[in-house]
C-alpha cells in the first residue's frame, strides 16, 4: 500500500526529460507542473540549446504532463524567447491548447516602448544634490504656506473669510479639553523626574529646598512649553495633516474650490486659531502639573513642610518667567499648526501619500519646535528677561 | 431622445485650449461649442485627458493656451474676482462625490446655500431636504457620507452640486462604480434635470450606453494625437464619422476597417 502511494507521487512529481531526435531537441514534461511544486531546473535544456550543432527545431511531448498552470507557462515562455534568441523553431503541437494560447496572449501585445523603468543606480553626488534641491523646495513651500496663511488670517479678521463657526469650536475642544489627560500624565512625570534629579544633587549642598525653584522654574519657562507642543505636534499636528490629506486625496479640497471656497480660509485658519488659543492654556496647565509632580517627590524626599515649599515655589516664579513660557508656547502652537496644514494640503493622492504627509507633519514640527526654542531661549537671556 | 429645439445659442466655447503637466502636453488645439441645454459628453480612452479637460472648464487647473468662454466671456482671462462670480453657475459631481466627510448630507448641501445666501436657518434645511429628496435621498439628511453606498454619494453629490441652481453641471465618470439599474436611474435623472431646469450640461464619461442614451452633442480625445478628433451628435459620429477610432470606440471595438 504504502509502496503504492510513493509510486503515484512520484509520477506526480515534475520532470523535464530532454532528448535529441533527428536533429531536434524533444522535451518531454510529466508530473505536475504547479507553482507551489519544486520545478526541475532548465540549465541541462539552455546548453543543449546552445550547443553545436544546433537542434534545427523544438518539439513537445506532453503525453504524461499531468495538472499545470503558470509554473509551466513561465518556463515555456521563457524556452520560446530563448529559441527565438538562437533562431531556433519553436513547434508547440505537443503543447496543451490552453499553454499555447497563453503563450500566443502573452506575446500578443508588444511590450510599450520605453514604459519599462530603468533601475539606474544615481550617483552619491546626485543624490545629495538632489536632497539638497529638495529640501530647498520644501523651505520655499513651507515659507510660501505662512504668507498664505497670514494672508488668510487677515481675511478672517476682517470678516471676508468662509469658514463654520461649528468647526472652530469643534477644533478648539480637540485640541484643547481632548488632550488635557495626556499632557497631565506627562507633565505629572517630567516635573517628578526633575524633581528627583534636583533632589539628588541639591541635597549634598544642603539645599534641598531648592528643587521648588528647580522644578517650577524649569517647568514654566522651558519643559512646559516644550513638552505640550511636542505632544501637540504627535497629536494634533499629525491629525491636521492626515484629515486635510484625505481631503486632498478624496477631491474635497477641489470641491470646495469650484464652490469658491478658499480652503485656505475653510480648513486652516480655524484648526490654526484652535491650536493657537487652546496652547498657552495648556501649558500653563501643563506647568502647574508639572510643579504638583515635582512637589510630590520634592516633599516625600526633603525635610521641609508643604507652606515652605509652596512659598519657595511662589517666590521662584517671575511674571518674566511666565511670560517667556506663555509666549513660546503661542510661537510653538502656530508652528506645529502651520507644518500639520501645510504638510496636508501638499499631500499626493494616494494613501501612501497621507501616511507620507503625516509623518513629515510630526518631524518637521518637532524639529521647528526644538530649533524656535533655542533661538527664543537665547533671546530671551540676552534680553534679561 | 429630446434635442433642445430653437434655443441653440453657445453656451460654452472651448477656444484653441491646450493643456499640460509642465512640458508634457495632454491635449492641443481643442476647439468646440456647447450649446446651451445641451448634454454634452466629453468621451476618449483611458488617459487621453478626459477629467483634465474637464478641471480647467471648472476652473480648477489653468491651461497652457486658450480659454474656455462662458457665454462669450472668456473665464481664464478674467480676473479672479470675477472667476469666482463665474463658479458660482457651475455645480460639479466629483468622480467619486467628494462629499465633505466630517459633515451631514444636509450639512453638504447647506455649506454653499450659507456661504453665498442670506437665508434663514429653517429656509436652509427646507431647501437642502427638497435637494435631496430630486434625487432620492429624502430622510438621509443626518446621515454621514461613510454612512451610505457608492450610488448614494454621487447623488448627494449632485444634490450639493444642484444647491446653487447652477447653468452648468459637470460630471465626471458619472456612473463609474455604478450597477446599472443605479447607472440607468442616473442617467433619467440628469435628463429629467436637463429638461425640467434647462441646465447645460458636461459629462465626462466612457460608458456607451450612456453616451448614446443621454448625449446630444460631444467631443471626442485622442491620445496618441493629443488633440481632438470629432465634435458632434455620439449617434452621428458612430454612423457617419469619417475617422475611422471614432467611430471603434462608438462601435465597442466592432466598427469595420475597411473606409
Amino acid at each position: 500500500m504504502a509502496t503504492q502511494e510513493n509510486a503515484i507521487e512520484a509520477t506526480q512529481d515534475p520532470t523535464l526529460r530532454v532528448e535529441r531526435v533527428d536533429d531536434g531537441l524533444c522535451l518531454a514534461f510529466a508530473g505536475e507542473w504547479l507553482v507551489q511544486g519544486l520545478l526541475p531546473s532548465t540549465e541541462e535544456l539552455r546548453r543543449n540549446l546552445a550547443e553545436t550543432p544546433k537542434p534545427v527545431a523544438i518539439r513537445f511531448d506532453t503525453s504524461k504532463l499531468g495538472r499545470w498552470d503558470s509554473g509551466l507557462v513561465t518556463r515555456l515562455i521563457d524556452l520560446y524567447r530563448d529559441a527565438q534568441a538562437h533562431s531556433i523553431p519553436f513547434d508547440d503541437a505537443g503543447l496543451p491548447e490552453g499553454a499555447r494560447r497563453l503563450i500566443a496572449l502573452a506575446f500578443a501585445v508588444k511590450p510599450r516602448e520605453g514604459a519599462a523603468r530603468k533601475q539606474l543606480r544615481t550617483p552619491f553626488v546626485q543624490r545629495v544634490g538632489e536632497s539638497a534641491q529638495d529640501a530647498w523646495r520644501s523651505s520655499v513651500a513651507f515659507v510660501t504656506f505662512l504668507g498664505e496663511a497670514a494672508l488668510s488670517m487677515r481675511r478672517f479678521a476682517t470678516g471676508r473669510a468662509k469658514y463654520l463657526k461649528s468647526d472652530v469650536l469643534q477644533h478648539v475642544e480637540e485640541a484643547g479639553a481632548n488632550a488635557l489627560p495626556i499632557v497631565s500624565l506627562i507633565s505629572v512625570l517630567i516635573g517628578m523626574i526633575f524633581a528627583f534629579v534636583g533632589v539628588t544633587q541639591l541635597r549634598a549642598f544642603g539645599a534641598g529646598i531648592y528643587t521648588a525653584n528647580l522644578v517650577a522654574v524649569a517647568m514654566i519657562r522651558e519643559m512646559a512649553p516644550i513638552m505640550t507642543a511636542i505632544i501637540m505636534a504627535g497629536r494634533t499636528g499629525a491629525a491636521y495633516a492626515a484629515e486635510i490629506g484625505t481631503m486632498k486625496v478624496n477631491e474635497e479640497i477641489d470641491a470646495l474650490t469650484t464652490l469658491g471656497i478658499n480652503p485656505m480660509d475653510f480648513l486652516v485658519t480655524p484648526r490654526m486659531l484652535a491650536l493657537v488659543l487652546m496652547i498657552p492654556a495648556l501649558t500653563m496647565y501643563a506647568s502647574l502639573m508639572g510643579i504638583i509632580g515635582g512637589g510630590i517627590v520634592g516633599l516625600s524626599m526633603i525635610d521641609a513642610s508643604l507652606v515652605q515649599y509652596v512659598q519657595q515655589t511662589i517666590s521662584a516664579v517671575t511674571l518674566g518667567s511666565l511670560f517667556t513660557g506663555l509666549l513660546m508656547s503661542v510661537v510653538f502652537g502656530a508652528l506645529v499648526a502651520l507644518a500639520g496644514c501645510q504638510q496636508g494640503m501638499a499631500c499626493g493622492t494616494s494613501a501612501m501619500a497621507v501616511g507620507q504627509a503625516t509623518t513629515h507633519a510630526v518631524v518637521m514640527g518637532i524639529v521647528l519646535i526644538v530649533v524656535s526654542a533655542s533661538l527664543m531661549t537665547i533671546m530671551f537671556i540676552n534680553l534679561g528677561i | 431622445m429630446v434635442t433642445p429645439t430653437g434655443n441653440a445659442q453657445a453656451h460654452i466655447e472651448v477656444r484653441d485650449l491646450t493643456m499640460s503637466y509642465g512640458d508634457f502636453v495632454i491635449q492641443k488645439n481643442l476647439n468646440f461649442t456647447v450649446r446651451r441645454g445641451d448634454i454634452f459628453i466629453i468621451m476618449g480612452g483611458s488617459g487621453c485627458g478626459k477629467s483634465t479637460l474637464l478641471k480647467v472648464m471648472i476652473g480648477l487647473k489653468s491651461p497652457s493656451a486658450g480659454d474656455v468662454c462662458y457665454a462669450g466671456e472668456p473665464f481664464w482671462a478674467a480676473a479672479i474676482a470675477r472667476q469666482e462670480e463665474m463658479k458660482r453657475g457651475f455645480g460639479t459631481l466629483f468622480q467619486a462625490g467628494a462629499l465633505w466627510s466630517g459633515m451631514t448630507l444636509a450639512e453638504n448641501v447647506a455649506l454653499p446655500l450659507t456661504q453665498y445666501t442670506r437665508l434663514p436657518a429653517a429656509e436652509i434645511r427646507d431647501l437642502c431636504a427638497y435637494k435631496l429628496a430630486l434625487v432620492g435621498l429624502a430622510g438621509f439628511e443626518d446621515f454621514y457620507p461613510s454612512e451610505i453606498s457608492g450610488g448614494m454619494k454621487k447623488r448627494a453629490g449632485l444634490a450639493r452640486a444642484m444647491a446653487m441652481d447652477p447653468d452648468i453641471l459637470f460630471f465626471d465618470e458619472p456612473s463609474a462604480g455604478l450597477d446599472p439599474i443605479s447607472a440607468k436611474l442616473l442617467d433619467d435623472l440628469i435628463l429629467e434635470l436637463r429638461d425640467s431646469l434647462g441646465t447645460t450640461v458636461v459629462i465626462v464619461t466612457h460608458e456607451l450606453a450612456s453616451i448614446f442614451s443621454i448625449g446630444n452633442n460631444s467631443v471626442f480625445l485622442d491620445p496618441i494625437t493629443k488633440t481632438q478628433l470629432a465634435t458632434g451628435d455620439p449617434k452621428e459620429l458612430r454612423d457617419q464619422s469619417p475617422n475611422f477610432e471614432v467611430r471603434n470606440f462608438l462601435m465597442r471595438g466592432t466598427a469595420a476597417a475597411v473606409e
